[in-house]
Parts: structure tokens; sequence; C-alpha cells
């Protein structure tokens, strides 16, 4: 018997995507075609599923010719960006869709993770969905009867498990489904971004169970934009880019791969003056990330971060201020920041006086050691006389925080929050020796909680 | 380590035309129990009446029908007391909508399973087919109530009940298939059943005897499955005629055809029902 779980061979699946409607500019064609859009929507509905052999303008390839190997016992991740056909190729291999083209071979039974509590029904008792999801996962009812105490222990939902699941929170019912999954026992487990739910406590306790998982020997295919939970995990990824495979191998040389493609423009945005944003006020020129003297979308979190703003200045005496606002890649708001006298640690030249004509650079520095690793979005703002917005951009450019260890000599473990500031800190010995009372408490000692920082602010902008 | 009869499975492109898998329907017998047994519980949560809900459709039913067809339009109903008449082929009519509405919307309002785990599609279709039996079975009790009132009792054609039964569920489920597959694409279809059950109601015995159908189109009226199942409900439980064997075999045959056209077509929309859905 050959030792491969999943062999996929020249993998192909394609999709239709809506195409812009034509709208029609006068009545009577308005008229003619609310007529015929019967006829037209019938058309539309029926090429949902049936293509021609040429190729469409509405067509999209979600995989493409995608060919790898997988070994009993291996566990591999699947890294790609949105889009890039990650979760395409799940639902091929779980048999929820069919390929366009192509051949996979699966050796042993195989469970898809592709959403927690797939099945759940709001009016049933936690135990009754415990049951009915279980099943839709395709487990027997004896095999839930076996691990039902273990199920509802894992959860930490004892209480309510007769209560219906309509009166659970949302973390409550998430934990439920999850451990449902969580005791699966296939063979070959495909899971698709589960792990993005949950409180940190509980999402350590999943990818904890996730590793026992691993470690017994199955095979997993883990798709996930939690890296860190990606390397730790899985020895080996593959790496989707447009629907095609573009490498493979272990996972922290796939991970740079990612990050490297992932750094498109290597943190820079330049734009022509004909298609550059902004209006005939002002025009932006180039956003870029710099830190350590270099352009580059990958900073180390020890390097101060400087975001350039070039823009053109196109209308006398403008009153102009800068504001840059920063998103990690959940889109939580980090921070947001103007070049505001009242706001600013040094004082900008600039800010405050008329602008003549010209091309102009604002640079805002982010200090070292405040944003934690992971990537990060920046929206670029150009205001005049602080309230209209002549320029906005969204993502203008992207940049990837590294964690280089710098931080991490004692402690090596997930560092929750936002941010990563170095805090001061010291500790002092108030009293030398214990008195009786303290000793002979009785075992209140509370489980040490991860400490998460809420640190979203907002600026109105 | 591989454990031993682990098979290889393999995913290709699906093309042809195919019927049921009856392993694997067997494999997930569990999860077709479940769901039946979630339909079931889900059906009269947070109602007051709960399955007094099964008998007030019918008997409110009945009790229309008796002021509308038998009273002023004075509909003949081959001797029997309007109501009991009326009763009779309710009992099948509304298990009858009940399900083929079930069936047509199954697809659609599981959409999210259907786009995120596998299991064989077929269960959900056929789900409220036996989910409604419930309601069908609770308004049964009525019907003994009723025959008590009129002093009727069933003869021995009585023993044909679950026949009967059969080719009703055959019938549900074949237009169930052929309706939810095309609904998923096609969502006109949810809208359109509305009329096409009032109008199946009308076209089936309900309010009127089959004896007003003309001898010469009695075989071909046939077709309609309902009417062989209506008018032999009313022959088992009512004991008044002959069970009408020549609408049941004509029915049987059109049942099963559809049935099985049903599943063809099913089978070969489902591989893009994640796709449409």
């Amino acid at each position: 018997m050959s030792n491969l779980a999943i062999k996929v061979e020249h993998l192909s699946k394609r999709y239709r995507i809506g195409m812009k409607e034509q709208r029609p500019d006068t009545l009577a064609g308005a008229v003619s075609a609310m007529l015929k859009s019967p006829l037209s929507n019938i058309r539309k509905l029926r090429n949902l599923s049936r293509f021609r052999d040429h190729e469409e303008a509405d067509v999209l390839w979600a995989l493409r010719d995608v060919s790898f190997d997988v070994r009993h016992g291996d566990v591999v991740g699947i890294i790609g960006r949105n889009g890039a056909g990650k979760s395409t190729l799940l639902k091929i291999l779980a048999k929820i869709t069919d390929p366009t083209s192509g051949r996979i071979e699966i050796t042993g039974r195989v469970a898809s993770l592709l959403e927690v509590g797939t099945g759940f029904h709001p009016e049933l008792t936690g135990r009754e969905n415990v049951y009915l999801n279980g099943a839709v996962l395709g487990m027997r009812r004896g095999e839930i009867d076996r691990k039902f105490a273990e199920i509802v222990e894992f959860s930490g939902v004892e209480k309510f498990i007769d209560t219906p699941v309509k009166h659970y929170s949302s973390g409550m019912r998430v934990r439920l489904a999850f451990s449902v999954a969580a005791h699966l026992e296939p063979e070959i487990l495909l899971i698709d971004e589960v792990l993005a739910v949950g409180d940190a406590a509980f999402q350590k306790k999943c990818l904890g169970k996730m590793g026992d998982v691993a470690r017994d020997g199955r095979t997993v295919l883990f798709v996930s934009h939690n890296m860190g939970a990606l390397v730790s995990l899985c020895p080996k990824s593959i790496l989707l880019v447009d629907g095609e495979k573009k490498a493979e191998g272990p996972s922290d040389a796939v991970v740079s791969d990612y990050l490297e493609i992932g750094a498109e423009g290597q943190g820079e945005a330049l734009w022509d003056p004909s298609s550059a944003p902004g209006n005939d006020n002002v025009r932006l020129r180039a956003v870029r990330v710099v830190a350590g003297d270099k352009t580059s979308a990958d900073v180390d979190i020890e390097q101060d971060i400087n975001v350039e703003i070039e823009f053109w200045n196109l209308k006398q005496d403008a009153q102009l201020a800068v504001s840059v606002h920063l998103k990690d890649q959940m889109g939580v708001s980090v921070l947001s920041s103007l070049n505001a006298h009242s706001a600013n640690l040094i004082r900008d030249q600039w800010f405050g006086k008329a602008h003549p004509v010209g091309l102009f650079r604002s640079v805002c520095r982010i200090p070292s050691n405040l944003l934690n690793d992971g990537r990060y979005t920046i929206r670029v703002l150009v205001l005049s006389d602080m309230a209209n917005r002549e320029v906005c951009v969204d993502e203008a450019v992207s940049f990837f925080v590294h964690d280089t260890g710098a931080m991490r000599r004692e402690y090596r473990g997930k560092w929750v929050g936002v941010v990563r500031p170095k805090l001061a800190w010291d500790t002092e010995l108030l009293i030398d020796g214990a008195p009786a009372a303290v000793r002979e408490l009785p075992e209140l000692v509370p489980e040490p909680e991860n400490i998460v920082l809420n640190t979203e602010t907002r600026l109105p902008l | 380590m591989i454990a031993e009869g682990v098979r290889t499975s393999v995913i290709e492109p699906q093309t042809g035309w195919r019927l049921f898998d009856w392993r694997e329907l067997r494999e997930y017998r569990d999860l077709f129990y479940f769901m039946v047994w979630r339909d079931v519980r889900v059906l009269y949560k947070q109602t007051a009446l709960g399955f007094a809900w099964a008998v007030i459709r019918p008997v409110f039913s009945m009790a229309l029908f008796y002021v509308v067809f038998g009273r002023l339009a004075r509909v003949p109903s081959d001797g029997l007391p309007y109501p009991v008449f009326s009763y009779a082929a309710l009992i099948p009519w509304t298990y009858f909508s009940a399900s083929l509405s079930g069936s047509t919307d199954s697809l659609i309002s599981n959409s999210q399973m259907l786009t995120k785990v596998y299991f064989p599609r077929l269960i959900i279709p056929m789900t409220p087919v036996l989910a409604k039996l419930v309601d069908c079975g609770i308004a049964f009790l009525i019907m003994g109530g009723l025959m008590v009132a009129y002093g009727i009792l069933p003869n021995r054609n009585l023993v044909f009940l679950p026949l009967l039964i059969l080719l009703m569920m055959t019938t549900a489920i074949g237009t169930g298939l052929w309706l939810s597959a095309m609904a998923i694409q096609y969502r006109d279809v949810k809208h359109a059943t509305e009329f096409l059950l009032q109008l199946l109601m009308y076209a089936a015995p309900v309010v009127w005897p089959v004896s007003l159908i003309p001898s010469s189109y009695r075989l071909i009226y046939g077709l309609y499955p309902m009417a062989g199942v209506i008018e032999g409900f009313r022959s088992a439980l009512l004991g008044r005629h002959p069970m009408p064997w020549d609408l049941i075999a004509v029915g049987s045959a059109s049942a099963l055809t559809i049935a099985l056209s049903g599943a063809l077509y099913f089978r070969r929309m489902e591989r893009v029902f994640a796709d449409v859905a």
C-alpha cells in the first residue's frame, strides 16, 4: 500500500463571478431592459453552472493545475492571501464541490472543519446540538455517546448544556462547537481558519488540541492566516498564489516566501501623476515605509519605522495637515496620528502655515518596540483646513513587523496584544519572610490568565 | 500507521447520471436520523399550542371546505358526510403539501451546511418527507374521533393503508427532489411552489370525489398519484367504496417515474449545489 494520504494531480477549479451590469440610459431602455430581464436572468442563473470551452470574461480560475502529495502523518499548512484558492482547495478535498479538472486520491477517513458549529440550531439545547453537529461531522451515534462527557468538559459549558443554544453567548457557542470538532477522530483532518475564534485562552487550548491530533500521527491539512500557529503546528507548508502552487517545503521557508510576495511594491507605493489619488488641490505622489535607512516592507521590531508621505500641493496658500491610520491584519485599528502641533512629539515646520504650490514630504516616525509582530496596513489622509479630505487612501502600503527574538530571551510564548511596547518594570521586596497567617491561607491561587491589553484607540478621522 | 481496510477514494470531475449510493446513505443514517429529529423538535418550539397545530391545520381546512363546498356549493361527497369525506382527504393532502414545500425550501434553508461539510445531499430534501409524518400521525387521531362521531367504521381495506402511505411518501420525495434541486439555482421555484400547491390541491380529489371524472379520463387522471392516494384513504378509512386499484396502479407507476427521474436530476445537479447556493 502506498503511504500517501492525499495525492493531488493537476487540480483546477473555475467559478463564474458576477459581471458588471449594463445600465440603460434612457427611460425606454430601462423599460425594455426590465421586460427582457427575466430572459437574461435565466441565462445568467443557468450559466452559474455551465461553462463554454473558450475563456469567458467573468470566469475565475480559483485553482489552476495544482499538484502535491501528502504522506500519512504529515501536518501540512496551506498559506496564501485571500482569494488565493486555499478554501477552494479544502472544499474540493472535502467533496463539498467538484473540481473542474484533475484528480485526487485520498486514503483514509476524512473529516473537514471548514467552520465550527455547522448545523447548530438555536432552538435546540447544547446537548442536542452536540449530537446533531457530531453527526454532521460524520460521527456515529455511539461514538458521540462515548465522547459526550469529554466534549462537554472540554467546552466548559457544563452548566448550560440543557439550555437552548440561542441563550448562549457567541463565545460559549463557539467553544461548544469547537469541542465537538476537536473530538473527531478521522485519519485525515482538513481545517480552515477555525482557530480564529474564541478568546485567547480558548485559542491556546485549541492549538494544544490540534497539536495532540498531529502528534497522534494523523494527517492534517491546515489553512490559516495565523502564521505563528501555522509554523508551530505544521512542519511543512504549501504556498498558493492566485490559484497556483508557488512554493512547497519547510514551513519557515514557505512563510518567508509568502512574506516576500506579500510585500508587494517592497514597502513603497508610487503613483503616476495621471492616476495619483487626490483632487485638483492635492495629489499624492508616494507613500513608503522606511526602516534602518532603506525602504522595506519588512521591519525589524527593534527598528524605528518612518512612514513617508509625498504629495503635491496644487493650491496656493492651502492649510494642510497629514494623517496616518494603522490597522493590523485583523482590520483592528492600532493607532492614528496627525502632524498637528498638539499631537506631535516634535514640531512640524509646515503645519499651520500656508503651503505654496509644490512637492512636500511628511514623515511620521513610529518608535521601535511599539508594534507587535504581524502585518499592518497604512491609511493616508491629507486634510485642508482641518476639515476637508483632499486625499484618503486605504491600505496605501502594508508592511510586516518581524520579531527577531530580541525580546524573547526569557519568554518564548505568544505575545498577546495589538501593541508590544517595552514598559518600565521594577519589583521590590516589601517584607522579608512570611507570617503564619499568610502561609496557612487555603489554596486560592487563581489560574494565571492571559493578560489582554485593550489598546484599540480611535481618533475621529 | 494505516489501519486495515482503509479505502482509497478518488475525487474527479463528475460526469453522467447517478442514482442512489446506498452504501453511503447507510453510513450517514445517523445524520439522517438526527436531521429528522431536529425538524420534529424545532417545528413547534416557542409556540403555545405546540403539536395542536398539527391538528388545527387540517381541521380548519375541513371546516372551511364543509361550509364552502359541502353546504354552499353542494359538491357531492359519494353519500358520505362531507366533514368525514374531506377530512379523510385532508390527512394525505396536508402531509403532501407540507412535505413538498418543506423539501423545496430545504436546500436553500440548509445552504450553510451545503457549503461547509460533505454528506449525501439526498438527506436534505428527504428529511421533511419523514419529519412531516409525525404531524400526519397526529392528524389521524382526529379522524378516529370523527369516525366515532358519525358512526363510520373502516372495513378490511384498512390493511392497505401502509401501502397508500408509502405511495404518498414516494410522490412527496419525487416532487421534492425535482423542486429542491431546481430551487437552489432558480429561486423562482420557491415562490412558484405556493401557486403550484394550490393548483395541485384543486386538481386532487380533496374537495370533490373522483366519481365526477368521466370514466374515459379516469386512468389518465390516475397519473396524478395523489388521486389514487386520496381515494384510497377514503376507501381504507371510511369503508364505503372499493379500493381504487386502477388509480393506485397508474399512480404508483407515475410516482416511481417521478421519484427515479427526480433522483437522477438531483444527483446530476448536486455537484454544483455548493457553487450556486
